[in-house]
């Protein structure tokens, strides 16, 4: 398997002087095209910082960061913004949705803001995801009328939309009853060997580590596993 | 740009209660607005057409010839002619200019007139007047007589003098009764008092007589002639520019009302200043308003933000989003007390029917497009702040929130 992304010798300090923390210290990870990882880790390890990083929401104190032969450090903020709508997606703990949408606009937003309108063909993937998804039914139901599991299951249906490359995962479970975290896992199972999208998971689940094809174990700052 | 409108549009009606209050506080703000546009635009027409309503807008008067001088050889003055208590010279051939005058683009009528001074007497009682010859079927040509009529007719023939209330009842006259004119001519007549006037103002209602133009020919002995013509416009801003117009036209010295009236237009010029502050602050609450309101959107909605930058959109998307919510409460609020001015302004009579005592407010002089307008710019401006505020949102602070 060929790497979609390259981070070498990454470190992210917060303040300075001697209020600095030393989040990330020289943090080195390749993640290859069609892999399901899990970031395992204790509180506080660094998982949510590398997340940010590989997302591109953040830039790191030092270091060298690459995918798909884009150097993520130099990058602009446009340039950083317009890769992440077409090669990265994000689900989040507390699935972040926009409260006053649908299910459906919250899931084609990432491409209709890239074209400046709701294309049909953009609504036609959106309607397609959403049904993979088991949410047939929900299309067009406000997200506040959803329950947790399937707000998740919106969330991931918008983070795979653009089909990006990577899907960047933060404790996607963690917020959720073990039958629906069942649920979102299997899905995100399905979508990795279907569409062979890589797929970066922090979690503190065994259960749903035990999923992933690789576990990658970061602690105080370094990747140690 | 669609997509950023429908993103503006649904957080506005996302919260209908918090969007109709904004909405309603620019939309009063426009009210006072528009509002202050009439009254201060009614109250300018109202005292121009108190004070210069009345009176000639362009006049045309003959200039009287200098002196006559007797000069020696040797350049010494032996005999200057003292000037007389009458004026002497005529418009000789105003009946030649008469047409071409009143052809003149924005000219409503034109008065050829004989004036001059004279003393009324009735028995014992004596009263000096201006004394105000004019053509029979054109006496309310300059000022509005017929208007003012408060006993009698203004219709003026061969022996009738029409009076201000002030001078009659000095007089101890009446409607059909007569009073001797001598002019300063020394030439008199016995007039019958065919009307009475009353304008309010004093000098006109107590020293103004008005004759027939035939009559004042023999009081002033002005055989052909007149002494002056009067000339009213249908737009009174528009006397300087057309009295250049007759200058050029014929050549005679037309002059403009607002040659005699700089205390009167510094006037009328500070008031329409003191308007504009008014309407200045009317669109500073706009602003504020918007600002303020948009500003705690901004703040309400981090997370959101944060979610939008983190799924791709760029910093230009939120600043457009911002702004247009702001350019939407801006035009809706503007439409609605544009309205609203308006309905309320409906039951006040028009600028043709202001009375003294009623408030001078003209519907026509609302400015409701140029209040929108600027309400919609105000509220762009006001937005800019919040919206470049929002699009400076950091995702990863935003979501954590």
């Amino acid at each position: 398997m060929s790497a979609l992304l390259e981070a070498k010798d990454l470190v992210k300090t917060f303040g300075s002087g001697e209020a600095a923390t030393h989040v990330l210290r020289g943090l080195d990870l390749t993640l290859n095209n069609g892999e399901m990882a899990a970031l395992l880790g204790p509180s506080g390890s660094g998982k949510s910082t590398l997340l940010t990083i590989l997302g591109t929401l953040m830039k790191p104190t030092s270091g060298h960061y690459r995918m798909l032969d884009h150097d993520l450090i130099t990058a602009d903020d446009r340039a950083l913004t317009e890769f992440r709508n077409r090669h990265i997606g994000f689900v989040f703990q507390f699935h972040n949705l926009l409260p006053d949408f649908s299910a459906l606009e919250n899931v084609i937003f990432p491409t209709a803001v890239r074209e400046g309108r709701e294309t049909p063909a953009a609504r036609a993937r959106g309607v397609d995801l959403l049904v993979r998804m088991g949410l047939a039914e929900r299309i067009h139901f406000p997200t506040a009328k959803l329950s947790g599991g399937q707000k998740q299951r919106v969330a991931v249906a918008r983070a795979l939309m653009n089909s990006p490359e990577l899907v960047l995962a933060d404790e996607p479970t963690g917020n959720l009853d073990r039958a629906s975290a069942l649920q979102v896992m299997d899905l995100i199972g399905q979508i990795n060997r279907e569409e062979g999208t890589t797929f970066l998971i922090s979690t503190h689940d065994d259960k749903i580590a035990a999923a992933c094809q690789r576990q990658i174990v970061v602690a105080d700052g370094l990747v140690t596993g | 740009m669609l997509y950023a409108l429908k993103i503006a549009a649904r957080y506005l009606t996302a919260n209908l209660a918090q969007t109709a209050l904004l909405v309603t506080g620019v939309a009063v703000g426009v009210f006072i607005f528009i509002f202050m546009s009439a009254l201060i635009g009614g109250l300018a027409e109202f005292i121009l057409a108190r004070t210069v309503g009345d009176i000639s807008h362009i006049t045309i008067e003959a200039e009287d010839a200098d002196p006559a001088l007797l000069i020696s050889p040797k350049g010494q003055v032996l005999f200057v002619a003292e000037p007389g208590q009458t004026r002497t010279a005529t418009l000789a051939e105003a009946a030649t200019w008469l047409p071409l005058i009143a052809g003149v683009p924005g000219v409503k009528a034109v008065s050829p007139q004989i004036t001059g001074a004279g003393f009324l007497t009735r028995g014992a009682q004596v009263s000096q007047v201006s004394v105000s010859g004019v053509e029979p079927g054109r006496e309310s040509a300059i000022l509005d007589l017929d208007g003012y009529m408060v006993e009698g007719s203004a219709r003026l023939g061969s022996g009738l003098i029409v009076l201000g209330r002030e001078l009659a009842d000095d007089l101890s006259l009446s409607v059909g009764q007569s009073v001797r004119l001598q002019s300063s001519n020394g030439i008199t007549m016995v007039l019958t008092l065919s009307g009475i006037f009353e304008t309010g103002n004093g000098s006109m209602d107590k020293a103004r007589a008005f004759v027939s133009l035939s009559s004042a020919r023999t009081l002033f002995a002005m055989p052909q002639g007149v002494t002056r013509i009067e000339i009213k416009l249908f737009d009174l801003n528009a006397a300087d520019a057309t009295a250049l117009r007759i200058r050029a036209l014929t050549g005679l010295d037309a002059v403009s009302w607002t040659d005699g009236a700089a205390q009167l237009m510094e006037a009328l010029n500070a008031q329409a200043q003191t308007g504009y502050f008014l309407k200045g602050f009317a669109l500073l609450t706009i602003v504020i308003g918007v600002a303020s309101a948009l500003l705690l959107s901004t703040y309400r909605r981090r997370p959101e933000i944060g979610i939008m930058r983190a799924m791709g959109a760029p910093r230009a998307f939120v600043v457009f989003v911002f702004v247009t919510q702001g350019a939407l409460v801006g035009l809706l609020g503007g439409i609605m007390g544009a309205g609203l001015g308006y309905l309320a302004l409906l039951p006040f009579p028009p600028r043709e029917a202001f009375r003294p005592g009623t408030l001078p407010l003209d519907i026509t002089q609302g400015s409701y497009g140029l209040a929108i307008t600027l309400t919609v710019i105000g509220a762009i401006l006001a937005s800019i702040l919040p919206a470049r505020s929002a699009a400076k949102v950091d995702p990863v602070t935003a979501i954590g929130q």
